[in-house]
């Protein structure tokens, strides 16, 4: 069997003298939707900063596409295709709406281009001349997608994309992933909301305590709803 | 002879020229500063002796290599870079996940370093630089005489600022800066080699500065000295604009260069103190400096 897009196998990882990863291990295939879910403090946003190298201290394995990435530097890490969308959306203040989204490196040929993200995010171009945090949330959310669209990188790695951010913004950026998956994108998705990440995944991981606990194929999600309930203590 | 307020004319056009001629190097000075500490987080006390260095390399290259003014300028910068380049690679990329104040004390001691090896092999009697001949001379401008140097100094610093705002304000490469300012790790992570940048980050301030030795190199003696004397002001220039802010370091550079100007005329005995009484009332009422987003 061939390897798998994304590979990871007992990656741990530190921050200081706190270790929040434990060994996790999972997949992701390529042209997938693949979601962490977990509660709060489980290690989905630890994974993916430890996959971008974000973390000061990691350890294990992380191979994408062959290529191991623990111990390569970020910007690297970057330049082998994979996509980051930060948690806190990571919109630069200094930068207007059009260097935000011009500033990542293009790192492949096939990634969107600017009038591509401008039909996906309409608002995006009416206020290209703005200060990048003058956006309201929603656009700041859709600008911090769309810069990663536009490098050429074929994983993306977005983190709860859908944090406060009103239904039908969150409508938009459902439509968005299920827009890019099909175009052959594979997308690891954080999400606090298993609902709506439900309605875009292939398959789900849930974490807890710095590991992966679970898998759960999106097709048996209804019928294992109780154990999930469980897991995530809703 | 005419008078503006009882001070005879000449004498105040000639405070207020120095005063403008001081204001260019604080700006150009305060100007790599302000880059520096941005990208690096790191008080360049080594700014006034790389300065000094600039205009050593300018003498040297005439005195030793027969190497002219205007080869100077651009020489002497690319230099003084390279050997920026040394000493972030070599000791200043050691101290980023350390608290400021060790940054603080590591250029404090380079400047130390490299004004002692000056003083040792040179004196501190300063050797003369000529005015190249193509800017030797003075205009008349009907309400006084402007030397034609001393002109240019200003015009110069006025081109070198300008162009510095407009990378660091209009340019990609500007924007990368100013992301890599407020959020390195995330820019690194959009696949922008930051390590390189900030070395070429100050190996650029500190070019600044070296090209501000070459400008001053015919005005004051090169010597030792010439950037401690300036290094200090520069430091209050800096807060007074904002850390960090590059508008705000060159307005406030020619700005308290004039204000130090008309001091001399109207009373000289505050003129050395004036800059750091504006320092203490600014900070008392903006913190964050005249330009500084408060953090």
């Amino acid at each position: 069997m061939a390897e798998p897009m994304l590979q990871v196998r007992d990656l741990n990882a530190w921050y200081g003298e706190s270790h929040v990863l434990h060994g996790v291990d999972f997949d992701v295939g390529e042209g997938e939707v693949v979601t962490l879910l977990g509660r709060n403090g489980a290690g989905k946003t630890t994974t993916m900063k430890s996959i971008m190298g974000l973390v000061p201290r990691r350890a294990g394995s992380i191979r994408f596409r062959g290529a191991e990435l623990v111990g390569m530097r970020p910007d690297l890490i970057a330049r082998t295709g994979i996509g980051f969308c930060p948690e806190e959306r990571g919109i630069f203040a200094s930068l207007d709406v059009t260097e935000n989204l011009m500033l990542p490196r293009e790192v492949a040929p096939g990634g969107l281009s600017v009038a591509e993200i401008h039909t996906l995010f309409p608002n995006l171009k009416e206020r290209a001349r703005s200060q990048g945090t003058k956006l309201s949330g929603g656009e700041q959310q859709m600008l911090a997608i769309g810069r990663i669209l536009r490098t050429g990188a074929k994983l993306l790695l977005l983190d709860e994309p859908t944090e406060g951010l009103a239904p039908v913004i969150v409508q938009q950026i459902g439509r968005t992933i299920r827009e890019i998956k099909a175009r052959g994108f594979t997308v690891l998705l954080v999400e606090q909301n298993f609902r709506f990440a439900a309605t875009l995944a292939d398959r789900h991981y849930v974490m807890e305590h710095g590991r992966i606990i679970d898998m759960i194929p999106n097709a048996e999600l209804e019928a294992r709803m109780d154990t999930l309930h469980e897991y995530l203590g809703v | 002879m005419f008078t503006i307020l009882g001070f005879p004319a000449p004498l105040l056009f000639g405070q207020l020229l120095l005063g403008v001629i001081n204001g260019a190097f604080y700006a150009l000075l305060s100007l790599g500063l302000a880059v520096i500490f941005g990208m690096l987080n790191i008080v360049n006390f080594a700014h006034g002796a790389l300065f000094m260095l600039g205009a050593f390399v300018a003498w040297g290259l005439l005195e030793y290599l027969g190497i002219g003014y205007w080869w100077a300028l651009v020489l002497a910068p690319l230099v003084v870079g390279a050997f920026g380049i040394v000493l972030e690679k070599l000791l200043i990329s050691r101290l980023y996940k350390l608290d400021h104040l060790y940054g603080l004390l590591l250029t404090f001691g380079l400047a130390l370093i490299i004004e002692g090896l000056a003083r040792n092999n040179f004196g501190s009697s300063g050797m003369p630089y000529p005015i190249p001949a193509s800017l030797q001379g003075a205009m008349n401008l009907g309400f006084m005489f402007l030397p034609v140097y001393r002109g240019w100094v200003v015009v110069a610093a006025l081109v070198m600022c300008l162009a510095t705002w407009v990378v660091i304000e209009k340019t990609p490469l500007g924007a990368t800066l100013r992301a890599a300012t407020e959020n390195a790790k995330l820019v690194q992570a959009f696949g922008v080699n930051v390590p390189l940048m900030i070395t070429l980050t100050y190996a650029g301030g500190v070019a600044l500065a070296a090209f501000a030795g070459v400008l001053a190199a015919p005005i004051y003696s090169v010597n030792p000295n010439m950037g401690a004397n300036f290094i200090i002001v520069v430091f209050a220039v800096v807060v007074i604009g904002g850390m960090g802010s590059i508008l705000g370091s060159v307005v406030t550079g020619f700005g308290l260069g004039v204000i130090e100007g008309l001091t001399k005329v109207f009373y000289p005995q505050a003129s050395a103190t004036v800059i750091f009484l504006v320092m203490i009332i600014v900070l008392l009422a903006r913190p964050a400096g005249l330009f500084g987003r408060a953090a």
